[in-house]
């Protein structure tokens, strides 16, 4: 098989060895070589609709999309010349002539890939004009703004769903220039159709997808970016919690996080009311009679070693277990185990996680 | 089948309530002059009534039954052989029908324009007495537009039933599946590429070649599909084909799965052709019921079978792998080559796509030999091509003509000149909404793949459309380019965005408020399109603009620069005015402008107020005299 060798390509001059199926767009990353995208999400599979990671292949006539084309054999790539460029700015100058370009009061700006692309290719919204969408804002989510003005078409949102998800909840409808992501017959997005994940969110490169929680708490640039594995269950995702003045505004993808790659369920990605819940827990409970008390940590730990010991003394070892929860990581999980068996010198271990 | 179920005991039921009053013509029957004695040979007739979706429009059923009942009330049927009455499929004469044939003594004469009330003449008059009713008789034209065609395809379109399997056999069909499965699969891909089949669907990829990729891909199952979705607006030679001799498809594709090594056939096709749906799945059952479709066809080892998959008519579901994503159940959307489908098409496996003439041609070429189809046509281009004719030309219709043959032959010999005697041939658009426009200046071109590309257009799947001038050409690009963009699947930016600012700048243009550097914009932005589009769609949509901009330059820049529509179609622009030379000052323009502007008085010549005219146009349909203008 042909794709087992490996293969040898130029880009810019530089030498790039590719082992296996890999796309331009991967064997230019690796080497360091940026090439614009926009439609383009490492999760998911290679679509080729924006058009504007097109590169110049030698011997091809037509420039080639560097994100699903293939590369081959001594390929020579030449990612940016005069009609790239031309035609890139085209591609820019024609999505900002249905553009909104709201970027003062914009949710993304500071972190919009379309915003960012404008800058880069000196692109204005003056050279085109004609026709503008002029679509309300949709809130039928509870936790999704859409502001379908926003939207330019590059459909990661509807294949994160469709793919990755596999909810099926959001295609592109209609036609031309028309077409727009929405659901099957442009019901509202509620629960009857949707799962609340936020993964068209987490892809969204623009502002027509934002967490309606975080909507108006702080520019992206003004987080305090904060790392963590998220409680809820086993899976062990990882998320970067936002945080400005100290507080958790929003929670945002990891897509470098190794065990979910930026993917997260409802839970994850919208489940955080509790961090600052006034109701919240923050001290271990001691119960006396019917009721609860506050208590520090070391009161708690010695009044469970004496009771474990105490218990352990009168009915024998096999009598007491270790219980944990499945909203604790791998890590605590695994340490809750090794305690129940080197200091309850046991095995009855179990966890919450059933489903 | 429910077609069948459906019409033949509707014949049955007329007759039969005709029964009563079939003695009185018998008798008269038996009491004429000469029926028995010195007429023709009765017993030969053949009767052959076009039945294509024009014929059935123009009443074509009711024109059979009216034979029957006429045949019967005369004491004919006796005579007659069973099924005298033959449907036939579309002639491509479409304007003319319904056409009936009538073969009698070896002889063939043609009728238009029959309806269910010239039959009663015609048998008495032809049938009985052996005298053709000659005003009815098809004129000159009919022939001149016959003559010129090289009919391979549409030939037998025009005269076996296409609901009756043993018309197909009987003039040698499924001879060659029948002798294609006795080769090897190696020896049908050399001879189809011997032949130099290009596909018919627009592209003009060699067939045997595309065979010959999707038989060296080792994944199984593979797929054969036939590309029915005929989108282009005006086109319908597919439907043609397929309603006047779907078997033809059919063994086409029987050839091209074993070749490739199919085993599952899949014919797309859009949900608004329900008669060509129907005989497909007429066809389908009795080749299966004759054990050439099934398993172990024609007892040589191979299966196949053949699914129906009707589109909802989309444009783009033309588009190949946009076809395969709908017949998947996803929305119709083509995505990024390579990979080709014949490495991953269908459910991601090997899958030839082929158009419905492709297919058709091929039971030909096994037959009669790969050497004999390349003898047909030019030098890159081989066989015949069916074309759509239609626009400003005196016959429109269906025809089908030897690759290479000009423009002006077909033009001026098949299509019979320009519709109207005093108007001049202004340009010819080929291959579709994204085909480009030929100016007059060509006409001697050769109608051949490389040429038409060349020229800035191509063969597409064979629209022409004739425009004289009186066409706007500026008007006739936006016309293009609004379809284009409606039918755009909106997946890339090129082509979903850059296809309405043409559309956009090309209004602007027309309705009089062009800009300067419109022009260029328009160019600029129409090789962009053309260069970064994803698809066939986005890659050709610009084709008639960026034509018409190179060969008729003047007349967008006087929309623009002297707010002038030369053709006089664009309304915003038109600035009317009375010629005082024909003016016989009857006041009818005054009386219709609702504007005010038309300044007449009795016994003066009318005069138009510019600055109150709203261009309607009232004035202009109004005056009997065509003095304004
Ligand atoms: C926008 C678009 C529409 C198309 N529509 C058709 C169509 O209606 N019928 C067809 O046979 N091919 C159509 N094609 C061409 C097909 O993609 C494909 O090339 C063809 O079916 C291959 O068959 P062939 O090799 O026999 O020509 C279309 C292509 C494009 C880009
Ligand atoms: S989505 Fe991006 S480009 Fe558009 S208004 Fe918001 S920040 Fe600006
Ligand atoms: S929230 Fe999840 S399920 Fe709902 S539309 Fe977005 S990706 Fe699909
Ligand atoms: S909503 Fe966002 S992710 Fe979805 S298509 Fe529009 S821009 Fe792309
Ligand atoms: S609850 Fe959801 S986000 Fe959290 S770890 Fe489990 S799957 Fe991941
Ligand atoms: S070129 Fe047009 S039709 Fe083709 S994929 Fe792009 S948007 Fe869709
Ligand atoms: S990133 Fe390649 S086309 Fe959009
Ligand atoms: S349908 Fe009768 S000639 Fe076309």
């Amino acid at each position: 098989m042909p794709e087992k060798k490996i293969k040898k390509v130029k880009i810019d001059g530089r030498k790039i060895a590719c082992e296996r199926e890999e796309t331009i767009l991967q064997a230019a990353k690796k080497a360091g070589i940026e090439i614009p995208t926009l439609c383009h999400d490492d999760r998911l599979e290679p679509y080729g609709g924006c058009r504007l990671c097109i590169v110049q292949v030698k011997g091809v006539v037509r420039p080639l999309p560097a994100c699903t084309t293939p590369v081959t054999n001594n390929m020579e790539v030449c990612t940016e010349n005069d009609i790239i460029r031309r035609i890139r700015q085209n591609i820019i100058a024609l999505l900002l002539s249905n553009h909104p370009n709201d970027c003062m009061k914009c949710e993304k700006t500071g972190d919009c890939a379309l915003q960012d692309l404008a800058y880069r290719y000196d692109v204005d919204s003056t050279r085109f004009e004609g026709e503008k969408w002029d679509l309300p804002i949709r809130e039928d989510n509870p936790f999704i703004s859409y502001e379908p003005n926003k939207c330019i078409l590059c459909g990661r949102c509807t294949r994160i769903c469709n793919e990755v998800v596999m909810a099926g909840t959001i295609d592109l409808v209609g036609r031309g220039f028309n077409s727009m992501p929405d659901t099957a017959f442009r019901r509202p997005r509620t629960i009857d159709n949707c799962e609340f994940c936020g993964q068209c969110v987490s892809t969204c490169p623009t502002g027509a997808l934002t967490d309606k929680k975080g909507r108006g708490r702080g520019r992206s640039y003004e987080m305090k970016k904060v790392r963590t594995t998220c409680s809820y269950c086993g899976t062990g995702c990882n998320f970067d919690l936002n945080l400005k003045d100290g507080k958790v505004v929003k929670v945002t993808s990891a897509y470098d996080a190794p065990v979910n790659h930026g993917n997260l369920c409802i839970k994850g990605r919208y489940g955080y009311d509790f961090i600052h819940s006034a109701d919240r827990i923050k001290t271990p409970l001691i119960r006396r009679g019917d009721s609860f008390h506050e208590a520090t940590w070391d009161e708690a730990i010695d009044l469970i070693a004496d009771r474990f010991s105490g218990l352990m003394k009168k009915y024998g070892n096999k009598t007491v277990g270790a219980f944990s929860s499945s909203r604790c990581t791998n890590e605590e999980n695994f340490l809750i185990a090794k305690f129940a068996r080197t200091v309850f010198k046991n095995n009855n271990v179990d966890n919450c996680a059933r489903v | 089948m429910a077609e069948r179920k459906k019409t033949r005991p509707k014949a049955k039921a007329k007759s039969g309530t005709k029964v009563k009053s079939v003695r009185k013509p018998k008798t008269a029957a038996k009491t004429g002059p000469k029926p028995k004695s010195k007429g023709p040979d009765i017993k030969g007739l053949v009767i052959r009534v076009c039945l294509g979706t024009g014929g059935l429009a123009a009443g074509s059923q009711e024109v059979i039954d009216a034979f029957h009942d006429e045949l019967k009330a005369q004491g004919l049927e006796a005579i007659v052989k069973k099924k005298c009455v033959n449907k036939t499929g579309c002639r491509g004469f479409c304007a003319k029908d319904v056409l009936v044939d009538v073969i009698l003594d070896g002889s063939t004469s043609t009728y238009q324009r029959v309806r269910p009330e010239k039959i009663g003449r015609i048998v008495e008059e032809h049938i009985i007495k052996g005298q053709p009713v000659e005003e009815w008789l098809v004129g000159p034209d009919y022939h001149t537009f016959h003559d010129k065609q090289t009919k391979i395809l549409l030939k037998q379109c025009g005269q076996i039933d296409p609901e009756d399997i043993n018309a197909y056999i009987g003039i040698g069909g499924y001879e060659g599946a029948k002798k294609a499965l006795s080769l090897t699969e190696f020896e049908v891909i050399e001879e189809v590429k011997k032949s130099g089949l290009r596909g018919r669907g627009g592209a003009g990829f060699l067939t045997g070649l595309k065979w010959e990729f999707c038989s060296m891909s080792r994944a199984f199952p593979k797929y054969i599909i036939c590309n029915a979705d005929e989108g282009d607006p005006g086109a319908f030679m597919d439907r043609s084909i397929i309603e006047g001799n779907p078997h033809s498809v059919i063994e086409g594709m029987i050839i091209g799965g074993y070749a490739t090594g199919a085993n599952i056939g899949y014919i797309y096709i859009r949900a608004e052709y329900p008669l060509a749906i129907e005989r497909l799945k007429i066809a389908i059952e009795e080749a299966t019921k004759k054990g050439f479709i099934g398993k172990n066809i024609f007892k040589q080892g191979f299966d196949f079978t053949i699914r129906i998959k009707e589109g909802a008519g989309a444009f783009i579901c033309g588009e190949e792998t946009a076809l395969i994503a709908s017949i998947e159940g996803k929305r119709g959307m083509p995505r990024s080559k390579p990979p080709f489908p014949v490495n991953k098409g269908l459910w991601g496996k090997p899958t030839v796509i082929n158009n419905v003439e492709t297919l058709s041609n091929l039971p030909s070429i096994i037959t009669k030999g790969a050497s004999w189809f390349a003898s047909i046509g030019s030098e890159q281009s081989k066989g015949t091509k069916v074309f759509a004719l239609t626009g400003k030309i005196k016959n429109t219709g269906l025809i089908e003509v030897p690759m290479g043959i000009s423009l002006k032959e077909i033009i001026y010999d098949i299509g019979g000149g320009m519709e109207k005697r005093n108007r001049e041939l202004k340009a010819v658009q080929t291959g579709g909404p994204s085909g480009g426009c030929i100016p007059a200046s060509h006409i001697d071109m050769s109608v051949d793949y490389e040429s038409l590309m060349r020229i800035g257009s191509m063969m597409g799947s064979g629209g022409m459309v004739v425009m004289d001038n009186y066409t706007c050409m500026v008007d006739m690009a936006k016309f293009f380019i609004s379809f284009t963009q409606s039918e755009s699947c909106g997946k890339c930016v090129p082509c979903r965005i850059g296809t309405k600012r043409m559309q956009e700048i090309l209004t602007r243009i027309t309705g009089g408020k062009g800009k300067e550097d419109d022009i260029d914009l328009l160019v600029e932005l129409g090789t962009d399109i053309k260069l970064s589009s994803l698809c066939g769609l986005g890659q050709s949509a610009p084709n008639p603009v960026l034509s018409t901009i190179k060969f008729f330059r003047k007349e967008y820049e006087s929309h623009i620069k002297k707010g002038i529509c030369p053709a006089g179609v664009c309304k915003a622009l038109r600035q009317y005015v009375v010629n005082t030379e024909n003016c016989k000052m009857c006041g009818k323009c005054a009386r219709v402008c609702s504007s005010g502007a038309v300044i007449w008085q009795p016994k003066q010549k009318a005069v138009i107020n510019k600055s109150k005219c709203v261009k309607c146009g009232a004035c202009f349909d109004a005056c009997p005299f065509k003095s304004i203008m």
